[in-house]
């Protein structure tokens, strides 16, 4: 299995709303928390450890490339 | 000095080679008189290899140390004929508890799987362990030697020259093998100018070993951030003799002397087990750890086992266990090397299966050590996480490591194991130690391992044994149905083994080859390998 990096939202304006206001209120340690949890929760319900591998090195290369 | 148990002390006694004009020669000196090194002294002699065990020290360990003890190493202490001492005094435990912060997260429970000969581990305080072990040494005859320090060591061609220091005075002993079995900081390592490299914890632990004598539960409690010991972690679990050991993160800034001291180390105690339990400190330690490995454990003739090979962190129980592994890898393969009947080669192998057990080992200890001990911030935000996660999210509990049960390695790359050309279900592959299973060998109830004897085995089912191996002279056989029975059926099931097929173990109880339906020739050319011999 490899990462799905086509569009695969149900509603996607719905799930970024609810990213969004699921931190309403947090401080920033807050929602450090909250995105810890979430990143766990994704990453035990896709299991696979090639797909896993694939998003963090994607996201990792993502913030990388901001550096230069 | 623990106040709960006395160690032995083994008195040194003057040695007729200190006399000789030359340099009496022996096959195999070991050097250190630890798990690791009278383990190899032990299986050595028990393989007819009469060896000598120098140690520096007159005692066993002093302080209980290791005392986490593997179903793997109860093993090979079993085929050595010490484990029955070790299982009646060592504590079995199955229940643990993890804390975080106030609250308890979650408890698991260990259910052993039935039908092993050895529990998954115990809990016995390493001297105990140490004194168990010389017992049997002195039994099977090997000649052990205390309080015999060795100040040098130089390799010849043909054989090693060690100079021991002693209260007589120095002597100098040859030998075709030394087995440096001498911990940690190994001075055979520096005097051969090798070292051991890797990762340095800066992380300080206080080891407080507590007699508690009102009835208190056998079970494991691991803390992280508990509020008697705020940021830090706490590791709780019982051994031998109602001594409880407590292991107390301190951080890498705590000053080690000041923890040590008795009115420091109370209050702690009582915040943990409350005001109501009775106890007394009966030993303490400060320590921090290393996991690092020598870049080669086989130099020429002097090869290197247990710490001073390889090292871990203590979570997860991978170093006294580690070591005796590697000592039980050695030791056939030196045997057989000494009586000419494998070439030195053998002996490379012994370096390539347990520098990938090293590995395995420090990799599992270090991402325990990486959980109990975050480094960075972002570190710290997920192991909080799945902390509190753990309460309601069975998922979650995955993720907790406080250390992982020590299993032995699985070698992927060694190279006397013949590759799988037929297909086969479970874990009993080329390179893994054979599964456990209850059978009935000679009307007597007994375990598929104590069933295996010094030499290499061929376990078959149903015309699964190719003709004229019954007669090998270096290849014992057991056929299901006609040397053992398969009582339960978990021979077959846990070793797939069907009528026609056959597995070839070694002598050291690990799996190098097997076949759906072996020819002799198979057989044959995978024991050869397995020997080193093509």
């Amino acid at each position: 299995m490899t990462l799905n990096r086509q569009p695969n939202f149900d509603d996607a304006d719905a799930f970024y709303a609810a990213l969004i206001e699921a931190h309403r209120d947090f401080s920033d340690a807050e929602s450090e928390a909250m995105n810890a949890r979430l990143v766990l929760l994704l990453a035990n319900h896709i299991g696979s450890h090639d797909v896993l591998f694939e998003a963090l090195d994607t996201a990792r290369t993502s913030v990388l490339e901001e550096r230069t | 000095m623990p106040a709960s148990h006395k160690n032995a002390v083994y008195v040194y006694r003057h040695s007729a080679d200190q006399d000789a004009a030359r340099p009496v020669h022996h096959p195999v000196i070991v050097v250190g008189a630890g798990p690791s090194g009278l383990t190899a002294g032990i299986d050595l002699a028990f393989r007819g290899v009469r060896g000598v065990v120098l140690d520096d020290n007159d005692t066993v360990s002093v302080g209980s140390r290791a005392i986490c003890f593997s179903k793997r190493t109860l093993e090979i202490w079993q085929r050595l004929g010490c484990a029955a001492p070790m299982l009646e005094k060592g504590i079995e435990w199955r229940l643990g508890k993890v804390f975080f912060g106030k609250q308890r997260v979650f408890e698991f429970n260990l259910q052993p799987e039935p039908g092993h000969g050895m529990p998954a581990f115990i809990n016995l305080q390493q001297y105990y362990v140490e004194e168990m072990l010389i017992e049997r040494a002195m039994r099977l005859g090997v000649d052990l030697r205390w309080r015999n320090r060795v100040v040098g060591i130089r390799e010849h061609d043909d054989c090693v020259w060690v100079d021991i220091d002693t209260p007589d005075g120095r002597y100098v002993l040859t030998a075709d093998y030394v087995v440096a079995a001498d911990g940690a900081n190994s001075p055979v390592r520096d005097m051969l100018g090798l070292e051991s490299a890797g990762q340095v914890f800066n992380d300080q632990f206080l080891i407080a070993d507590v007699v508690v004598e009102a009835p208190f539960p056998t079970e494991r409690w691991f803390w992280f951030d508990p509020p008697f010991h705020e940021g830090q972690s706490v590791l709780l679990h019982r051994q031998a003799d109602n001594v409880f050991r407590i292991d107390f993160q301190l951080g890498a800034d705590a000053d080690g002397n000041a923890a040590l001291e008795p009115a420091s180390i109370a209050p702690r105690i009582r915040a943990m087990l409350g005001d109501k339990v009775a106890w007394s400190l009966d030993w303490a330690s400060v320590y921090t750890f290393r996991c690092r490995m020598m870049e080669r454990f086989v130099h020429d003739r002097v090869i290197f086992v247990g710490d001073a090979a390889h090292q871990v962190s203590p979570f997860g129980a991978r170093g006294a266990n580690g070591g005796v592994q590697s000592a039980e890898n050695l030791t056939w393969k030196l045997a057989r090397v000494l009586r000419g009947e494998s070439p030195v080669a053998l002996l490379e192998s012994y370096d390539n299966e347990r520098r990938e057990a090293a590995r395995e080992n420090i990799l599992n200890s270090t991402r325990a050590t990486d959980f109990i001990t975050p480094k960075s911030h972002v570190s710290r935000v997920f192991r909080d996480s799945v902390l509190r996660l753990a309460a309601n999210e069975p998922f979650a509990r995955a993720l907790v490591n406080s250390g992982r049960l020590s299993t032995p390695c699985a070698y992927r790359h060694s190279p006397l194991s013949t590759p799988d050309a037929d297909r086969f279900e479970g874990a009993a592959r080329p390179g893994a130690v054979c599964p456990d299973a209850p059978v009935v060998r000679l009307g007597r109830r007994e375990f598929l391992l104590d069933s295996l004897g010094k030499r290499f085995t061929v376990i078959c089912s149903g015309g699964g044994l190719p003709e004229g191996l019954r007669d090998d002279a270096d290849i014992d056989v057991l056929e299901v149905g006609v040397d053992f029975d398969d009582v339960e059926g978990l021979v077959s099931k846990r070793l797939d083994l069907v009528a026609g097929g056959a597995y070839l173990i070694r002598p050291d109880q690990y799996v190098c080859a097997r076949w759906r339906v072996p020819t002799a020739d198979d057989v044959v050319t995978a024991w050869r390998r397995a020997c080193a011999l093509s």
